[in-house]
């Protein structure tokens, strides 16, 4: 049987997902009256030409990265995780106790801690889905799903009812003390002269911890061998269980390191951003991660560009919304593009781009 | 102690909720029973919310920003049907891309014609459905004084807009269709079998389109619904998560019209006590004691179970044990008899608990139909 050359299906197939979400957003663009070519300047001079615009895309990106590599563990493993939004706010939860009780001396071992707390705390809320798949069938999506929901009244419960501190109006928790805040971009770039860099962006110093969870994604998928059972039960159910891969125990791993990475982008959010827990603090990231996944094809290096991409999206959205008159939400037409091309489409997108250059190899040939 | 008055108020707004939850979940029983999942309920429901307040905004009929907000659920089912029946690709995903596109696209459109930051402009009265009186019934100022029979039929019975009366005689109807016509045997069966009714002769991809369609005119009846009827015009995201409550309703009542009507009026229920009362005190015996009800049940239930269920549903009983303990001691001071205010959010999120519980198969088990998620290869 004839097959794409390796290089098309991971290179080109996304790219021209992309380039049709692209397209279509340009029309989009045009029907509301603006100039496609002009939006796209001046997204790209408001996040690339100039400092500040990277210190936020990388923000978003760090987010995007721990959802997305979520989302592509669990999908190793044919499991679809749509809970990262709850499991990232139950995260944002356990980032909050860390950083509030525990009188930490130095934010180099605060963000520790912070990681270990939001790990901790995704882990069981993707923990109880997984269970409940794994030995009781229900089926993962459904309940990662009303989790997402759950998620949402438990942390409205401790915002309103325990961690507010007395006399504020506000659903947000105390602020946190100064020793768990993180450097961000502007505070390194100060330490080696450039004080005018990164001037008020919010990305921080967790951008490398997401960068170390990618290679330990990829270690974790390709080089273990507890990698290896995750992606034997992805392919083949029944094959891996006669391999002497027991389905339960990789189920609920595979869902914990899934919700322990979702939990984890509450160190960027929570810890380096707002420095205090408050409502609404995922702003549907982990949503964002599944399309993150598929257009990176749940490969960590993917899932990197695929971030970077989307976070570029996000900044030049607001850039956008800033200067002209398409609001942000063009940006979530996009992303819902791009999840169609890439996800549900994917057949629709690749058949003929198979079919071209299988011709060409017999042309070859 | 509430009054029978009040009692039918809450229970008329838990109607009037309960509508689009019926009308979406009746949406995606067709559609699932099909074996077709359906994710997406919710961005029809909200791309019908403003397609047909936009019409009903703009020309001022609200019939036609009906069939204009029936019309656009339809083409994201077509797109639904699309992807998932003839590509045959991964239904959760393009129902999650649908979602996506609905949010985004209702406030880019919304903002481009009306300019006030995604909402549509408020309706004026030809543009809403308006409640329709029953003859006879007393207005709600003169209610105080009326008979409870007059009561129950003025403030529960009379007085809603012509589309929850649709939704209710929507209930019989799917019953009909499902249970009583060839139509609704075959779409059935090809949400459990579709290799046995292709076999037949008969067309799995044409049964699969019209249950993802008739989910479609539903959706856009319900989008119309909370747009022009619960609310008088369209605001950035209103569906709120009720699309995702009707697949929980649907979950609940197991995949039976009769059932779904329950489920969603119980649901309606819940969010119709959590918006009246904001206060619900209960003892703290009572919750303490219910609260260790489910922990000793738990942990009884796990006592000759594997290491795996000891842990989860273990740690369960004993979180559930721990938060019997803190009301326990909170209210050490006052007495074991004073009221605890149960927090908004439980009520908020109970239709979700629950829908897990039933899900986990602890309390009537349900289960989906058989082929539903798997697209349908012909055997070659």
């Amino acid at each position: 049987m004839d097959v794409m050359p390796k290089w098309v299906d991971v290179i080109v197939v996304p790219l021209f997902s992309l380039f049709l979400a692209a397209f279509l957003s340009a029309l989009l663009i045009l029907a509301i009256g603006e100039s496609p070519m002009a939006a796209l300047k001046l997204m790209i001079e408001g996040t690339l030409f100039r400092s500040a615009g990277w210190g936020y895309m990388l923000y978003y990106t760090t987010n995007f990265i721990f959802t997305g590599l979520a989302v592509s563990v669990a999908f190793h493993a044919a499991l679809f995780n749509i809970g990262g939004e709850g499991q990232a706010m139950i995260g944002g939860l356990g980032v909050a106790l860390v950083c509030l009780f525990i009188p930490w001396p130095h934010w180099t071992l605060a963000i520790i801690g912070a990681s270990i707390g939001a790990a901790i705390f995704g882990m069981i809320w993707a923990g109880l889905p997984a269970y409940l798949q794994a030995k009781r069938g229900s089926h993962i999506v459904i309940t990662t799903i009303m989790f997402n929901f759950i998620a949402a009244g438990v942390l409205n419960f401790f915002l309103v009812d325990v961690l507010k501190p007395t006399g504020s109006m506000d659903p947000a928790s105390a602020n946190f003390p100064a020793n768990t805040h993180l450097p961000t971009f502007q505070d390194l770039a100060g330490l080696i002269g450039f004080e005018k860099a990164f001037r008020s962006a919010p990305a921080n110093v967790s951008f490398f911890i997401a960068l170390f969870a990618c290679v330990a994604v990829w270690y974790l998928i390709w080089r273990s061998s507890l990698g290896y059972e995750i992606r034997a039960l992805g392919k083949s159910g029944p094959a891996a269980r006669y391999a002497g891969v027991r389905p339960v125990k990789i189920i609920m791993i595979t869902m914990m390191i899934s919700g322990a990475l979702c939990g984890m982008m509450a160190i960027n959010t929570t810890q380096g951003e707002s420095e205090r827990l408050i409502l609404n603090f995922t702003e549907g990231a982990g949503f964002i991660g599944i399309a993150v996944a598929l257009m990176g094809r749940s490969h960590p290096l993917g899932v990197l560009l695929a971030a970077l991409l989307f976070g570029f999206l996000y900044q030049g959205g607001a850039e956008l919304a800033l200067w002209t008159k398409i609001p942000r939400e063009l940006i979530v037409v996009i992303q819902a593009l791009v999840i169609l091309f890439t996800g549900a489409l994917s057949l629709m997108v690749r058949a003929p781009l198979e079919r071209f250059f299988i011709s060409m190899q017999r042309v070859n040939e | 102690m509430i009054d029978f008055l009040t009692l039918l108020q809450v229970l008329d707004s838990s109607l009037r909720l309960a509508t689009p939850l019926l009308l979406v979940c009746l949406a995606g029983l067709f559609s699932e029973r099909a074996g077709i999942f359906d994710i997406g309920l919710e961005g029809k429901l909200l791309a019908a919310a403003f397609v047909s307040a936009a019409f009903a905004a703009i020309t001022g009929s609200v019939w036609l920003g009906l069939l204009a907000g029936i019309f656009a659920s339809i083409l994201l089912s077509l797109l639904h049907g699309l992807a998932s029946i003839t590509l045959r690709g991964d239904q959760i995903i393009s129902g999650v891309a649908i979602n996506f596109l609905a949010a985004g696209l209702t406030v880019v459109i919304a903002q481009d014609l009306f300019g006030q930051g995604g909402r549509t402009p408020p309706l004026k009265s030809g543009g809403r459905f308006e409640p329709l009186n029953f003859p006879g019934a007393t207005s709600s100022k003169e209610m105080g004084d009326a008979g409870p029979l007059m009561q129950l039929y003025s403030e529960l019975l009379s007085g809603h807009s012509l589309l929850v009366y649709i939704a209710l005689v929507t209930v019989p109807l799917s019953y009909f269709v499902l249970y009583k016509t060839r139509f609704g045997l075959r779409l059935r069966a090809v949400g459990e079998n579709p290799a046995a009714v292709d076999t037949a002769g008969i067309s799995v991809v044409g049964l699969r389109y019209s249950a993802v369609v008739i989910g479609g005119v539903l959706c856009g009846i319900a989008g119309a619904y909370i747009a022009t009827s619960l609310q008088a015009n369209f605001t950035k995201d209103m569906s709120a998560g009720r699309g995702f409550i009707a697949l929980a309703a649907l979950i609940f009542a197991k995949w039976r019209p009769w059932y779904a009507l329950g489920a969603c009026l119980l649901f309606g229920f819940f969010f119709a006590v959590d918006t009246r009362f904001q206060n619900i005190l209960l003892p703290a015996w009572v919750l303490s004691g219910f609260l260790i009800f489910i922990s000793l049940g738990l942990a009884s239930y796990v006592w000759k179970k594997d290491y795996l269920d000891k842990v989860v549903l273990g740690g369960l009983a004993l979180g559930v044990a721990i938060i019997a303990l803190i009301i326990v001691t909170s209210v050490w001071q006052s007495g074991i008899s004073s009221q605890v205010k149960i927090p908004v959010v439980f009520i908020q999120s109970l239709p979700y608990v629950l829908t897990v519980i039933v899900l986990a198969g602890f309390v009537g088990r349900a289960i989906p139909p058989k082929a539903g998620g798997r697209p349908y290869v012909k055997e070659r």
